[in-house]
């Protein structure tokens, strides 16, 4: 005979299968595995590189499955909705039981589960009751917050506790998860993510957001005043600077410099130094020495000039900059784009890399061009992003840390002393209960027996 | 005498203390165990010292930062953290036979940034992206957590050793501690690094947040890291709920302590923006 199945049974029942543990258990082992395909295969990279690395038909299965983007996926985002179901559930399964032993008036102690406890220790006392009474009573209320006496025929009981509250530290953990996903959620949805490059002297105030081809207006404007990029002598980068200002209405209102560490932020929205880069020099100043006499002339040139050599050495033509310049297979980096056109019209391309000033001597010819200064100017990229969840998933941090701190250092412990005369011998037993950290309660329930052993001792 | 040569001496210490504690579990031998701890607490007090030294060393050449910003300092501040915790352990529980397990990876650590010429033990200038205070919070306490959970891997297979030989004869397992203390250790390791891992996480998010604009950004480091964290959460959850304990428990703790090492060293293969936790 089949039961059945009844809406609310089927609620019933759903609801048990999340609150169980074993569906927390096998999504957290899921999410460990399936989180490690995104360490290994590049996230969000271009389609062609993905398409030539991993041919065609696996491509159509990863894009299929979002591979390329996986945290962002359908499938990862339901397990992370999975596992908050769980969280909530399994709480509030459990918060009811904890809530009636937390907020309870007189906490009731069952002094047979505390003869049953392993954090147990008995031992035979020549004290007289009365007295062993006033001792355990000065030493048990030094620990425990609450504790009472319970009085019997042939001795006494005393129940002590603390740290009820410290139960709910497990809950303040899950909450911090939920504010967690909740306040990253708040941030996908809510907030954008771009980087504008800014040329020193000019303003911005659009900038294009991350991963599309959108552009998103800031409502104020941004101007770089200054770039400035120091190194190490080892050739490693020491800082980059940005000098900025925040413009409104044409007036600049914030002025800030930036280094990456050191964002400016205005009307909730960050600006990060993010990287910078070489604008093309207005003016160059070229050496141009002759082979045949040894003699050099200098002439600073913009782009599009024509010089005219002495000696009958041609012309030269400024025209633009490559970057990068591949030589032999070799990147050279930004290089300046020239041409030499001789008397009997015949060009030849000249390439200077700004890295290697006298790259054109080694072409050997009449005369040899090189660069001797040029006026330097830079763009600065800048990473700028609003992301409203942030408060929330900091106000998630610190409960997490304070809710671990809560459930794994702390615990509800309940102590009990019993003592009970037995012919002319008195028997002692010291039992502890604790939410967990058992080791601890052992050591606790050790040192108070030690010191009535010790106690004992020395008024025997 | 600058710091890397202090530093290279303490390996041997470590590796001399190692011997000792091996020395004192098979020989059943009180007086070795002894001095393997005073070998121990020195080689922890010289590496302490070789990290401040190096430290001061580093304000001396004119760009001061605290020893923890590529693999060489995170290494010898890794050996210091497992000698530490161990140490402090040996105290609470007064067991030296995990120390036989134990000072090896605080000697295999530190010899590993000594000797292999894939790390350089030279004293870099920070670059712009760890020029933090949240680099000495962030790297503290990942390495606290990680130091916690090496232990709780070799008090693990220390359990699964002692478990396979329950029912046999086997003089060297006579005075391994018992079942339940390992267990119960290393569950305590597990909280311990679980809790310092978690923080390692925020204090990273905070840093991320504060650094590129974003707490959170998917990185193999970041990723891994979370993986670890899911792994001992599962643990976590498995014992406190299930009941697990034991076998299955130790297991966990080594799968655990597996991704805990992929997370230092495998990552660094693997393309992103912790790279400068790399060899060079």
């Amino acid at each position: 005979m089949k039961k059945k199945q009844t809406p609310a049974g089927f609620f019933y029942r759903l609801w048990k299968y999340f609150a169980s543990i074993n569906l927390t258990i096998a999504i957290l082992l899921s999410l460990a595995i399936t989180s490690i395909i995104g360490t290994v295969v590049p996230q969000n990279g271009d389609p062609a590189i993905y398409r030539h690395e991993y041919g065609d038909s696996l491509y159509s299965i990863f894009s299929f499955f979002d591979v390329f983007d996986m945290y962002h996926s359908w499938w990862f985002r339901l397990q992370l909705l999975i596992l908050t179901t769980c969280i909530v559930v399994c709480s509030i399964d459990r918060i009811s039981a904890t809530w009636k032993t937390i907020f309870v008036k007189v906490p009731r102690f069952n002094i047979s589960r505390f003869r049953n406890a392993s954090e147990k220790q008995e031992f035979i006392s020549d004290l007289p009751v009365d007295h062993l009474k006033k001792v355990c009573r000065s030493i048990v209320e030094r620990g425990f917050g609450y504790n009472m006496i319970e009085d019997k025929v042939n001795g006494f009981c005393i129940f002590a506790e603390k740290g009820r509250w410290t139960r709910l530290g497990v809950y303040a953990v899950h909450l911090s998860v939920i504010l967690l996903i909740f306040g990253g959620l708040l941030g996908s949805i809510f907030g954008f993510d771009g980087y504008i490059k800014i040329p020193e002297g000019q303003t911005v105030d659009r900038i294009r957001l991350t991963g599309s081809e959108k552009a998103h207006d800031l409502g104020f404007g941004i101007r770089c005043d200054d770039f400035s990029v120091r190194f190490y002598d080892s050739g490693a980068p020491e800082e980059y600077r940005s000098r900025l200002s925040i413009i409104e209405d044409g007036k600049p209102v914030l002025k800030k410099d930036i280094i990456v560490n050191d964002p400016l932020r205005y009307k909730g929205i960050n600006i990060f130094q993010s990287s910078y880069g070489m604008l093309r020099p207005k003016q160059i100043t070229f050496n141009f020495e002759s082979k045949k006499t040894g003699k050099v002339y200098v002439e600073e040139l913009a782009f599009g000039d024509e010089f005219d050599l002495p000696e009958n050495l041609g012309r030269f033509v400024l025209r633009n900059t490559v970057n990068p310049y591949i030589f032999h297979g070799n990147n050279l980096g930004k290089s300046v784009v020239g041409a030499l056109i001789s008397d009997r019209n015949e060009a030849v391309d000249i390439v200077i890399p700004f890295r290697f000033k006298n790259f054109d001597r080694m072409r050997r010819g009449d005369v040899s061009i090189s660069i001797q200064d040029f006026s330097r100017s830079y763009y600065t990229g800048l990473q700028v992003t609003n992301d409203p969840g942030v408060p929330m998933v900091y106000l998630g941090f610190i409960i997490m840390i304070a809710g671990f701190y809560i459930t794994f250092y702390m615990s509800h412990q309940r102590l009990c002393v019993e003592v009970i005369q037995d012919s002319n011998k008195t028997r002692v037993m010291v039992a502890g209960l604790a939410s967990r950290g058992n080791m601890r309660m052992k050591s606790k329930v050790n040192k108070i027996s030690r010191r009535l052993v010790e106690l004992s001792r020395v008024r025997g | 005498m600058n710091s890397s040569n202090i530093l290279s001496v303490i390996t041997f210490v470590y590796g001399l203390a190692a011997a000792l504690y091996v020395f004192s579990w098979v020989f059943k031998n009180k007086l070795s165990g002894n001095v393997a701890t005073w070998v121990m607490f020195s080689g922890a007090c010289g590496n302490a010292a070789g990290i401040i030294l190096r430290w001061a060393e580093s304000y001396r050449l004119g760009y001061g930062h605290a020893p923890l910003s590529n693999m060489y300092e995170s290494l010898i501040f890794f050996s210091f953290t497992i000698a530490a915790i161990y140490l402090v352990i040996e105290r609470k529980y007064e067991d030296r036979i995990v120390g036989a397990f134990a000072s090896p990876l605080a000697f295999l650590a530190l010899a590993y940034a000594s000797l292999s010429p894939n790390i350089t033990d030279r004293i870099q200038p920070l670059i712009p992206a760890l020029k933090s205070n949240w680099l000495i919070a962030h790297v503290i306490t990942c390495f606290l957590g990680y130091a916690a959970f090496a232990i709780a891997f070799v008090v693990s297979l220390m359990f699964l050793l002692r478990q396979r030989q329950e029912s046999r004869e086997w003089g060297i397992l006579d005075h391994f501690p018992g079942l339940s203390f390992l267990d119960g250790l290393n569950q305590q390791m597990v909280m311990f690094g679980f809790f310092f891992l978690s923080i390692g996480i925020i204090t990273g998010a905070v840093w991320a947040n504060s650094a590129w604009g974003r707490y959170w950004g998917w990185d193999p480091k970041e990723t891994w890291s979370l993986i670890t964290w899911f792994v001992y959460a599962t643990l976590l959850h498995a014992r406190m709920q299930r009941g697990w304990h034991g076998k299955r428990i130790a297991y966990l703790s080594i799968v655990g302590f597996g991704a805990v090492i992929f997370t230092y060293f495998g990552v660094n293969y693997l393309p992103g923006l912790h790279s400068y936790g790399q060899s060079g």
